[in-house]
């Protein structure tokens, strides 16, 4: 090919050679737009300063919080000894003794105003501990109030903690009363504590200790697995377990805390925990009502979340079904009825399904009843509109020929129009039966039922993100299930009327018109 | 011959009878479906809404009456006064409260110039939609030529790509809000993650869809010249599906716009807030205003948008999904 031959062609078609301006820098200009918009957005939305204030910190732990729980350990200074609290509802039950906090014990004298409480009575003494034990006397701290006569201060001898070592990771913490010492891998640093004034490190801080002014707390990072303060009057500590705890059996069950084979035994053949029941319905009942995981509360919210986008949908297809023949001009005539419907239509379909969800949640009350009304005045909408324009593109022929045998108009819908749309209505009906699975999750957070509310609720508490981590498996897995069975349905009934031409999955979305 | 004979059916021969009692006996099966699947259905749906009444706070038939209540309660002092919440004009019914207090909401682009509250909402709602539609097809439509068999050879990738897209669709919008409402405290900017994670996944769907029904001979023409895989992407591919994925992203601009009023109405900002808190405190002429321009915006957005489409990809763009 030449040089003239080349210029003839262009000459031929000018159209693909020389193009009109805009067709040339249609790209750019699109791509330019948008960079324009988003930095409009930027700005619109103060993007800048949000992603600024955003606590990121937080955004790891709560992150790991949806895989991993926490324990916590308060070491709590007292004058010549320590005592341990963990939190109230503690994932390690009523009377927790985790292996790896150690704990020294010693006789100890101390003065209590009122008659003392019970000494603890344990000999377990640690002997991994390289803290000298306290000193043996001191006065007494705040007495435990409720006692408005004038008490007799009286030193009582007991057996308390008198230094402590919590192990986490690589990591260790040592307390006793005066002094803490912290160590990272081969890092360690001492602080000494003026009880409830001040804490003081003897050496420089390494970077993952951080204290915002000389003697405030000081906040340790032992990475993933932990962290802790070390305040002027205790230490905390947080060290972090993977897993999800008490997932099965809460810490108030007789189950809890045994290994899964004697629970089994004690199902199939132990003796009655409880006289008044069996011990299956008593681990049933158990399960159902663990504390921490509410796992009757989640099953049943899911329920309604199915239960409203099935009857949602159900009912939209059946009211959706005689209004699109009403819809449809080439099967009701008067144009009256055709503009009336379709807009009754347009109406349920652009209020949007929050409105008629806030309206119901106002009617009805919280709960299943708000949400599927909401999403069966939607859908009707939705389905009116699809099953009518799947209606005004049928084959008319069928029609003209059951007609020509003299059928009645009733005849001619049923033999003559039915069979070519029902496939695409029922498959349309289960499509938006499957995303509706999706979107009832979502109105519920506005009170319209289902596991939306209790999803959300669990959200802005930000302490349960492993039930958060939970219930969306559990969404996830019905989501999947119900994909799975509206595919299976639908490549079922298209496989009879559409034989495309192409091996595309019908599970992907049906285009209406293609589809007719 | 008498008339009787006539009714008769003819008589048929062996095989016709075989033909026919076979016949018959596919049409009593399929009956038989039929009936029993209407049965199940019957019995699913009563069960189910059984069920729903005993678990809802109030029960149907007792709330029944009152549902319409509502409506009535909506009634506003006049006609006149959701225009002037609509265009937060002062109302003479102004006694301090939060019900009528209109002017305070009003955004000022000068000292005169104002944006009404509810409209200044509606844009954040809108801003949302297109901002996150945009971002979500961004990456949509990066990640969609991994997932296509016609373009990507290597099966791992595609398998990655694919249940990537799909986890990522199925993850439920709010829970992605709700963390990020966390860490970024109330505001847009979660709604805007929340609705472009969901959008990427559900337009990467599509898009790679699209993509392996594309005419592969452009694609061959290039391969022949010796053009590497980004111009046969960019220069066979992109050209016949763009008008497609244009549509695609119409459609999900559309739901986008509901997807952000839902969001907000749980804590995001936008319109949706200040619906749910109109509704909750019983201000009347506030929700009529604010459903109003609501409906107005969606129904103005579905239609440009299917006007958009037709022009775009003609007749066959009007399959309205919901594509999620």
């Amino acid at each position: 090919m030449n040089p003239d031959a080349i210029d003839a062609i262009a000459a031929r078609h000018p159209d693909a050679f020389r193009r009109s301006l805009w067709k040339r820098y249609a790209t750019p200009i699109g791509i330019l737009l948008c960079i324009l918009y988003t930095f409009y957005c930027s700005w619109f939305f103060s993007v800048g300063s949000v992603l600024e204030k955003a606590n990121w910190n937080l955004a790891g732990a709560y992150l790991a919080d949806w895989v991993s729980y926490e324990i916590r350990p308060d070491i709590e200074f007292k004058d010549n000894h320590l005592t341990i609290d963990y939190s109230r509802f503690s994932k390690l039950g009523s009377n927790p003794n985790p292996d790896w906090v150690a704990k020294q014990m010693a006789v100890i004298e101390r003065q209590v105003e009122a008659a003392p409480a019970p000494a603890i009575a344990t000999n377990k003494s640690s002997q991994d501990s390289f803290m000298a034990p306290g000193a043996p006397t001191a006065e007494s701290p705040a007495a435990p109030s409720g006692q408005s006569a004038p008490a007799v201060p009286e030193t009582v001898r007991e057996n308390a903690v008198v230094a402590a070592t919590v192990t986490l990771g690589n990591g260790q913490i040592a307390v006793t009363p005066s002094l803490v010492t912290v160590t990272r891998g081969a890092e360690s640093v001492v602080f000494d504590i003026a009880k409830g004034s001040s804490v003081t490190p003897r050496t420089p801080l390494p970077d993952w200790i951080e204290q915002r002014r000389p003697g405030s707390t000081a906040y340790v990072s032992f990475g993933f697995l932990g962290r802790a303060e070390v305040q002027n009057d205790e230490v905390v500590a947080w060290r972090r377990f993977f897993g999800w705890a008490n997932f099965v059996f809460d810490t108030n069950s007789p189950f809890w805390g045994k290994p899964f084979g004697e629970v089994a035994s004690l199902i199939v053949s132990g003796a009655r925990i409880n006289p008044s029941r069996s011990n299956a319905a008593l681990a049933w009942d158990n399960i159902l009502n663990n504390a921490e995981w509410q796992h009757g509360d989640v099953w049943l919210k899911l329920l309604q979340t199915i239960v409203m986008a099935f009857v949602g949908t159900v009912l939209a297809s059946i009211v959706a079904f005689p209004l699109a023949f009403l819809a449809a001009r080439n099967v009701t005539p008067s144009r009256i009825a055709n503009q009336v419907t379709k807009r009754f239509f347009d109406f349920l379909r652009s209020v949007d399904m929050l409105i008629w969800a806030l309206f119901f949640t106002r009617g009805f009350g919280p709960g299943p009843l708000a949400g599927m009304s909401a999403i069966f005045f939607t859908d009707t909408g939705t389905l009116g509109k699809l099953y009518s324009e799947a209606l005004e593109n049928i084959d008319d022929k069928q029609r003209e020929g059951i007609r020509s045998v003299g059928a009645t108009p009733a005849m001619v819908q049923r033999y003559g129009v039915l069979p070519q749309v029902l496939p695409v209505f029922l498959s349309q009906s289960l499509y938006f039966w499957e995303s509706n699975t999706r979107s009832a999750t979502i109105i519920g957070a506005v009170g319209a039922g289902g596991i939306g509310l209790k999803l959300w609720e669990a959200m802005r508490t930000n302490t349960n993100w492993a039930n958060v981590f939970y219930m969306v498996l559990l969404i996830l897995l019905v989501v999947f299930v119900f994909d799975n069975i509206s595919s299976y349905l639908r490549r079922k009934l298209m496989g009879s009327v559409a034989n495309s031409n192409d091996e595309r999955r019908v599970s992907a979305r049906p285009p209406a018109a293609q589809i007719a | 011959m008498s008339a009787t004979d006539v009714c008769r059916a003819p008589a048929l021969s062996p095989v016709g009878a075989t033909v026919e009692r076979h016949w018959r006996d596919l049409a009593a099966r399929r009956r038989l479906y039929t009936v029993g699947g209407l049965v199940f259905l019957f019995l699913a749906l009563s069960g189910s809404l059984w069920f729903a009444n005993e678990t809802n706070a109030g029960k149907f038939f007792d709330r029944l009456p009152h549902v319409a209540d509502f409506f009535a309660e909506l009634k506003p002092r006049d006609w006149f006064d959701p225009a002037r919440a609509l265009f937060d004009l002062p109302s003479p019914y102004d006694d301090g409260s939060l019900k009528f207090d209109y002017p305070e909401g009003r955004v000022y682009l000068t000292q005169s110039i104002y944006i009404p509250e509810y409209f200044h909402r509606m844009i954040e709602t809108l801003n949302i939609a297109l901002f996150s539609t945009l971002v979500g097809a961004t990456f949509g439509f990066l990640l969609c030529f991994f997932a296509a068999g016609n373009i990507t050879a290597s099966r791992w990738l595609r398998f990655v790509t694919r249940r990537f897209l799909e986890i990522v669709r199925a993850f439920p919008e709010i829970v992605i809000a709700g963390f990020f409402l966390a860490i970024f405290s109330l505001g847009p900017i979660p709604a805007i993650i929340a609705v472009s994670i969901h959008t990427v996944g559900a337009l990467g769907k599509m898009f790679f869809e699209v993509v392996e029904n594309a005419d592969m001979k452009p694609e061959e023409g290039l391969r022949a010249v010796g053009a590497n895989w980004v111009e046969r992407v960019w220069f066979g591919i992109v050209p016949q599906i763009l008008p497609n994925f244009m549509s695609y992203f119409l459609l999900r601009l559309e739901i986008n716009v509901r997807a952000s009023t839902i969001l907000g109405a749980v804590g995001a900002g936008g319109i949706g807030e200040s619906l749910r808190l109109s509704i909750g405190r019983g201000h009347e002429a506030k929700t009529i205003a604010i459903v109003f321009l609501l409906f107005c915006t969606i129904v103005a957005v579905d239609q440009l948008s299917a006007w958009l489409r037709h022009r775009l990809v003609g007749r066959q763009a009007f399959a309205y999904g919901r594509g999620e």
